[in-house]
């Protein structure tokens, strides 16, 4: 199997984000890059699959020279090499332009099925997976937390509100991981003396062969609405305080 | 010139998902503004008779495509039929729900026009004659302003955020081929299981009870059920709780859960860390019930109490009862 795992960097969850005073962007002094934590679970989907149907992992990553260190990192959990689209002109690209920039990268190589994350925590939105399937015209499965296939089809299954959809697909195709569907695995230390030999190539657009364009952009940033400050319910007596809560519950917030 | 606001109707076995009506008042707003008509886009198997219902909240024309093959949803089916119609028609403005089905569909609709879509959108504007769409970004720590280079912009609207209005139009109906050529659909839907116990899913909620490490134990969960009942709420958990196997994975709120704005949030025994936050804050009013006075989530809380929530809880349901009956 010629499995691929797409991974983007992103600020830890505990990051705190801060806008640039021209809300042209985010102030990136002191964030901690780490991989997306969806797309660990893509990476562990697979790398379980290369081991129950082997093959080989390959690991494709748009981002600045930081980004290697995420490549690496799946590089450690046991995936076999790497493409890494280093390009300025994906600087401010929307999930149209990046998933021109992947597309591009992965037409290059074998392929049988692709794992992304179901979303970036950063930009959040969760489009990068299917719009890569329809430039490379495979069909797609997004938000998956299950996963089986003999190499030929595959097989999903599909939280939504109230359901879960099971659907089989032809493959390739395009899987986006949710949580849920595995327990990624840790760089061990023998992995991650490994990663450091381990081939990544480092392309840019014009390498690829490609330009991108992006559809839309983010003009500005804003800091979150701010809430007004809430009230705590004093006292002792938790009943006497429970029935104040209900009481502001119905008279002053109407919500129940 | 690409002209109209235009949404995509989510319906399922027959009936529409209130995210439709949501969608239908916001283009209608969008579009008076614009001076233009509002279409909607209707997708699945006998369901041409439901679709004038949109005409209520404020749709002039309804497309509806029936076919077998789009029912139940696929992506394949359900993008080759939107794109085909949209490429028609040429709308300006294209707007879906943030549902599990939307967020899907709208991806790869946008991959096909070839356009920009910004996703989960808390709120949608006109300027200078074009969309601004504004979404939350990094988690909800800050908030972008989307707008577009290409036709038509897309957006996914978040769901409770928007209200539903009714403002009726004509809602006229025009059935047309959704083109499908069974060849081309990879993808087949060989089970649905649906959840037998009824309960609203957490993302539509209008009201949310949710428990953490707090809780102590599944066992814990007893009384938050119990208020849950009373309230018509669904019970949502923290990422504590799920990993330690109290809750199944689909009740998780956060940043790797789902993502929820009800009208009223109650977090019981939830310290309110960065990235539970960042599943709730844009829940219209939140209570906490913890008993750290210093825990984080006070901050967030329109109304809290400090004490053991096991104490807080049951009274609270009780206090309730007596006010909602
Ligand atoms: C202010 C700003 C600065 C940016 N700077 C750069 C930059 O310097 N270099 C650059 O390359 N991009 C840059 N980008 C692009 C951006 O980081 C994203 O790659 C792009 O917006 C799409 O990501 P998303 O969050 O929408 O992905 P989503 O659609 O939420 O991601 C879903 C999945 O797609 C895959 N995926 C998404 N993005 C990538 C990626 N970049 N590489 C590999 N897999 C991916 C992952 O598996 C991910 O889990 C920048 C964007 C902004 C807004
Ligand atoms: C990559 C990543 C993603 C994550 N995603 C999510 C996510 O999506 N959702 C999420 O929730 N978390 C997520 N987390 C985990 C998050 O960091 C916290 O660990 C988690 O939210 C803590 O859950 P908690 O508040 O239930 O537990 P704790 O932080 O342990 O808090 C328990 C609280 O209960 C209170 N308490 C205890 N007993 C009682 C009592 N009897 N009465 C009243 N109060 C009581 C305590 O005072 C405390 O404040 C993520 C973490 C990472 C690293």
């Amino acid at each position: 199997m010629n499995i691929v795992a797409c991974v983007k960097q992103v600020p830890d969850t505990e990051a705190q984000i801060k806008v640039k005073p021209d809300g042209s962007g985010i102030d990136e002094s002191g964030i901690k890059w780490v991989m997306n934590p969806y797309d660990e679970y893509g990476v562990e989907e697979a790398l379980k699959l290369k081991e129950k149907l082997g093959g080989d992992v390959t690991i494709v990553c748009a981002g600045p020279a930081r980004a290697m260190e995420t490549i690496r990192t799946a590089l450690a959990m046991g995936a076999d090499k790497g493409i890494h689209i280093d390009d300025p002109a994906l600087e401010g690209a929307d999930a149209y332009a990046t998933a021109t920039a992947l597309a591009a990268a992965i037409k290059g190589i074998p392929y049988d099925v692709i794992f992304c994350g179901q979303r970036a925590i950063d930009d959040d939105s969760g489009q990068v997976g299917a719009i890569l399937a329809e430039l490379l015209g495979l069909p797609q499965l997004t938000v998956v937390t299950k996963e089986e296939t003999d190499g030929k089809t595959v097989k999903v299954v599909r939280p939504v509100e109230g359901a879960a959809f099971v659907i089989e697909s032809s493959l390739p195709a395009v899987v986006t991981a949710q949580k849920g569907l595995n327990e990624p695995r840790y760089a061990s230390l023998p992995g991650i003396m490994k990663a450091k030999k381990k081939p990544v190539d480092v392309k840019n657009l014009a390498a690829l062969g490609v330009s991108v364009e992006s559809k839309s952009k983010v003009a500005k940033m804003v800091p979150p609405p701010a809430r007004p400050p809430g009230k705590i319910i004093a006292g002792d007596d938790p009943a006497v305080k429970a029935a104040e809560l209900a009481k502001l519950l119905r008279e002053e917030a109407k919500v129940i | 010139m690409a002209k109209g606001v235009w949404i995509v109707a989510e319906q399922r076995d027959g009936a529409f998902r209130k995210i439709s009506f949501e969608l239908a008042s916001t283009a209608r707003k969008l579009a008076d503004e614009l001076g233009e008509e509002v279409g909607a886009v209707l997708l699945g198997s006998g369901v041409e008779g439901i679709a004038g219902e949109l005409g209520k909240y404020g749709v002039d024309k309804v497309f509806v495509a029936d076919d077998a093959a789009l029912e139940p949803y696929t992506t394949d089916a359900h993008a080759a039929a939107v794109a085909k119609i949209v490429k028609e028609n040429d709308p300006s403005i294209l707007l879906f729900g943030a549902s599990a089905q939307g967020k899907d569909l709208s991806a790869r609709v946008a991959g096909k026009l070839a356009t920009g879509l910004a996703t989960d959108c808390t709120e949608v504007k006109i300027d200078g004659g074009k969309l601004v769409a504004v979404r939350p970004m990094y988690a909800g720590k800050c908030y972008g302003e989307v707008v577009f280079s290409a036709f038509p912009q897309m957006a996914s609207l978040r769901p409770n955020v928007f209200p539903a209005v009714e403002n009726a139009k004509a809602g006229a109906v025009t059935k047309f081929d959704a083109g499908l050529d069974a060849s081309q659909l990879k993808t087949k839907v060989v089970e649905v299981q649906k959840d037998a116990s009824g309960k609203i899913d957490l993302t539509e909620a209008m009201v949310i009870v949710s428990g953490g490490r707090g809780m102590g134990g599944a066992e814990g969960y007893a009384c938050l059920e119990e208020l849950a009942n009373v309230l018509g709420a669904t019970v949502g958990a923290s990422r504590a709780a799920v990993d330690s196997g109290w809750r199944p994975q689909a009740d998780q709120v956060g940043q790797t859960g789902k993502v929820v704005s009800p009208n009223l949030y109650v977090a019981c025994g939830i310290s309110g860390a960065i990235q539970h936050l960042a599943g709730m804050s844009s829940s219209k009013f939140i209570v906490a019930v913890n008993k750290d006075e210093e825990a984080p989530i006070f901050a967030k809380a329109d109304y809290g109490i400090v004490d053991d929530l096991f104490k807080v809880i049951p009274e609270l349901a009780k206090e309730c009862k007596k006010l909602v009956g």
